[in-house]
């Protein structure tokens, strides 16, 4: 009954068309609305940097950037995008089911395992994949007595969606996870009852309620393959954020930089503006809360569960199995040559406040904006919430070449500190959040606050008292994606920390940058393990709602 | 404790930020507030030109493009030597530059230690360099110092070929390196066209040949199907897997290579003859910034990189070249005298740009 009732108030509130949105942002209280307008105007300073630089190229410069090669860039951009979206979600939403709703053997382990990933580098991933896989990797080593002399390249449009899929699918897999377990399991089996057979019912009642977690999880992880550098690099494909770097590194012009960085800033909004569409189409559905504790029905695999291991384990093995491979046998090489192998504590530690600050930062300045969009729903609010993902897809460089200028020019004081580099690390991820608390205002309502209030409560002592509990499963997930991207991040810890201060990404580059691997295996190696425990710590706030 | 701490920063930040953000439209001089570049000298300063060590004090900020990999050591030691404060921020050359650019003058570093001449140029086309002392100047070669003094090559590398001794001899090797275009040497190359010394070495060709020869060059190299890499140490690292035969690479990733893997390691460097364009010498060297707030101290650091201990530093620890005459660089390599190095502004920035363009035109990038 509950379930049905929350249903049809959240399917209402989802669809802004059927309100007039001024009226509905006249109702927002202004302290939430202006809090929600700083957030965003935070968030669009590095676009508002990049329009003053590009305003500084002279007209030559202009016909530089319009050229057909542009153009060519563009499209391989556009492409890159759309198979890693599709492939972050044909790897993404089976491993979520499989390890939320089945009996696959070891679940638990599955769970942590392939969500792990999310925790490595891009760049070591794609550094491991080229070890590996090259042409002259370790796998054709493997081959050679086979008479494989040469592998095919793995570079270009392939092997770049395959490393960056690999790097991406976790967000996928997270945001699908969070909404299999969120949803209320009366609905399938209702569906079940009626007679449709369990893959109907996957189709005509789970995937719909599923897609909007998943084209959240997908939003993130395209703009996070559009963001890439490491991996474009390594492996020379020539996506924008490569061409933007070439730009900086060959010419050292900032304006002809700031054009293409304007032209990746345009097919980010085109990529928000898809996933919100997605979303509102499947808005009917979007609201199934869950309102019982009873856990869903598991789904007896049978003689699936061997496929099944089989895709988890290519998977892992591939995601995390040839990172932590090359990592160990950097450890192993090293060793071997008397390479003393050091754990500098400091860069973990460092690396630890700067997560932690940023987690903690990114889930204050959310709630704003997820209770903007999710309760006053109007064209503002949802203007607010794109701001904050327009300067998501933008190369690490360009947000730290931003701050510089921004900070140098306004609050010196604050320059190369901690606390600016974590309120811009905070920012900047914000995006990891939104969704996540969003759908969770969404399903769980107003009701209750309204209740605390009619009782007695002000507005936000009944917020903290009666919905922050219920968010805090999301609220800790988005924190935890905030923490392991903070931790693996790095030109803007290059650029913007106190100077001297190292992170264990420093030190990583520091170290695989003049190709001294066996030193880059330590601060590695903890990084793997840091940011498993954040991810053990994810997948348990979200197993346990409340 | 914790939330009024996180909520209060934020917020009057934000505020703080969005007023910059409507009133810096265009200008890019800093608003008051930040003190402008003065040309006081430290209150402890000596008059006179060149300062003893232990009459420095304060802070010394070195924005290094070189890693700490490799001139940590050499900066430890400074550190150990004076009373000064050297604090080092480590990144990549061009993004130092950049972050340079970006700061202005309220940029709080005294020193730029950058890997090639292209980023020093950047930085001294912006007036953001000082000019050096004479006497620092004049114990480097005039063709590995900036033309107009304000900043100084501190090591030198070699653009060389470097090929796999399993399958070549230095007999089968061409002697220059336009005839690396001839069919025969399809699918055996190797290079790393994003790579900052290999531009340099395009616009070193651009300056002595013209640019329809390094069109023609970049053309006929791209029509013999070589491999792209990111970097050189990746090439290297190919020629030693058997993937390639040859790469135009720097000459000291070699020289590592040996030292970490033995005599053993199936490559080895050809340094092109007669003055072939192929034989560019590139330099890593250091400014001053107009702005440093410590100019005694930094010019100090700059003489330090030059004094013969230093020097010999990079010459047995990275297998550069040193650039101050009198020392040897490691025997192994080819004098620095016997390179017919090309006299070219490697700080040019028309010419950078120049040589973009040409690359991206060739489809090399």
């Amino acid at each position: 009954m509950l379930g049905v009732g929350s249903f049809r108030r959240a399917s209402g509130r989802l669809a802004p068309s059927s309100m007039r949105p001024s009226e509905a942002a006249a109702r927002a209280p202004w302290p939430l609305l202006l809090g929600g307008l700083l957030v965003a105007g935070l968030a669009l300073l590095p676009v508002g940097y990049l329009v003053v630089r590009a305003m500084g190229a002279d007209a030559g410069a202009l016909d530089l950037v319009l050229r057909p090669r542009t153009l060519v860039v563009a499209a391989s951009t556009v492409a890159l995008a759309l198979l890693v979206g599709a492939g972050t979600i044909a790897v993404g939403v089976p491993l979520a089911w499989l390890t939320t709703r089945t009996d696959l053997p070891g679940r638990r382990l599955w769970a942590i395992l392939v969500a792990v990933p999310l925790a490595i580098p891009s760049y070591v991933i794609g550094f491991a994949f080229l070890a590996a896989l090259g042409p002259r990797g370790a796998l054709q080593g493997l081959l050679e007595p086979l008479g494989v002399r040469q592998l095919p390249s793995i570079g270009g449009l392939f092997g770049t969606t395959l490393v960056l899929v690999l790097a991406a699918y976790p967000y996928v897999l997270l945001s699908t996870r969070a909404a299999l377990l969120r949803t209320d399991p009366s609905t399938e089996e209702a569906a079940r009852l009626l007679g449709d057979r369990r893959r109907t019912v996957f189709h005509r009642v789970t995937l719909p309620i599923l897609v909007p977690a998943i084209a959240a999880g997908g939003l993130l992880a395209v703009l996070y393959a559009l963001s890439d550098f490491g991996v474009v690099s390594l492996l020379q494909f020539d996506s924008f954020s490569r061409a933007i770097y070439v730009q900086y590194q060959a010419s050292f012009d900032r304006s002809l930089a700031a054009i293409l960085a304007l032209m990746l800033v345009a097919l980010t909004l085109g990529v928000t503006w898809a996933e919100a569409r997605l979303r509102r189409r499947a808005g009917a559905y979007a609201g199934v809360g869950r309102n019982t504790r009873r856990p869903p029905a598991v789904v007896p695999l049978g003689r699936w569960r061997w496929p099944a291991l089989a895709f988890c384990a290519a998977i892992v093995g591939l995601a995390l199995g040839v990172p932590t491979g090359t990592i160990a046998w950097w450890l192993v090489r090293g060793a071997g040559q008397g390479a003393t192998i050091e754990f500098a504590a400091d860069g973990a530690l460092n690396s630890l406040i700067l997560g932690a600050g940023a987690a903690i930062g990114s889930v204050l300045l959310v709630i704003p904006i997820g209770l903007l969009v999710a309760r006053y729903p109007s064209r503002v609010a949802s203007l607010i919430e794109r701001a904050t993902f327009t300067g998501y897809a933008l190369p690490g460089i360009v947000i730290a070449l931003a701050v510089v200028f921004i900070a140098t020019s306004t609050v010196p004081l604050l320059y190369q500190t901690v606390a600016l580099l974590v309120i811009a690390y905070a920012v900047r991820f914000l995006p990891q959040t939104v969704g996540g608390v969003r759908s969770a205002l969404v399903a769980y309502g107003p009701r209750l606050e309204e209740a605390g209030r009619t009782l007695g409560d002000g507005p936000i002592r009944a917020f903290l008292r009666l919905t922050v509990p219920f968010l805090r499963p999301a609220l800790v997930a988005g924190g935890a994606l905030v923490f392991l991207t903070t931790v693996k991040e790095l030109p803007m810890a290059l650029l913007l920390g106190p100077t001297g201060f190292d992170t264990l990404a420093t030190q990583i580059w520091d170290a695989a940058s003049e190709g001294f691997y066996a030193r880059a295996a330590g601060p590695a190696a903890i990084l793997l393990l840091l940011s498993a425990g954040s991810v053990a710590l994810l997948l348990r706030a979200e197993e346990a709602p409340r | 404790m914790r939330s009024s701490f996180s909520v209060v920063l934020p917020a009057s930040l934000m505020i703080g930020l969005l007023a910059a953000a409507c009133s810096s439209t265009g200008a890019t001089a800093s608003p008051g507030g930040v003190p402008a570049a003065s040309e006081s000298a430290p209150p402890s300063a000596a008059a006179t030109e060149m300062p003893s060590a232990s009459s420095l004090s304060g802070t010394l900020i070195i924005y290094s493009g070189r890693s700490e990999s490799l001139v940590g050591p050499l900066v430890e030691r400074y550190r150990s030597e004076t009373a000064l404060d050297v604090q080092v921020r480590y990144a990549g050359t061009s993004e130092l530059a950049a972050t340079i650019l970006e700061e202005g003058d309220a940029s709080p570093a005294d020193v730029f230690f950058a890997q090639d001449g292209g980023a020093l140029g950047a930085l001294a086309a912006e007036g953001r360099l000082a000019e050096l002392p004479g006497s620092t100047l004049d114990r480097v070669d005039g063709r590995f110092r900036s033309p107009d003094g304000v900043w100084v090559g501190v090591s030198g590398r070699a653009r060389v070929v470097a090929y796999d001794t399993r399958v070549l001899s230095e007999d089968d090797l061409p002697a220059s390196i336009l005839d690396y275009t001839d069919p025969t040497w399809r699918g055996r190359i190797g290079w790393a066209p994003t790579n900052g010394s290999f531009q340099a070495f395009i616009t070193a060709f651009r300056v002595l040949r013209g640019d329809d020869a390094a069109r023609t060059w970049l053309e006929g190299i791209q029509a013999n199907e070589p491999k792209v890499f990111e970097s050189n140490n990746a090439v290297l690292a190919a020629i030693a897997a058997g993937e390639v035969q040859v790469g135009f690479i720097n000459h000291y990733y070699l020289m590592g290579q040996l030292a970490e893997q033995g005599e053993d390691f199936p490559v080895r460097n050809q340094f092109l003859p007669n003055g072939d364009v192929g034989a560019l010498v590139n330099v890593a060297g250091a400014g001053i910034l107009t702005t440093s707030r410590n100019p005694a101290a930094a010019r100090a650091f700059v003489d330090y990189l030059l004094a013969e201990a230093s020097q010999r530093y990079f010459a047995d620890e990275t297998y550069e070249y040193p650039l101050v005459t009198g020392i040897a660089a490691d025997p192994r390599l080819v004098p620095l005298a016997d390179i017919a190095a090309p006299d070219v502004d490697l700080s040019d920035l028309a010419d950078l740009e120049g040589t973009l363009r040409l690359i991206q035109e060739a489809g090399v990038l």
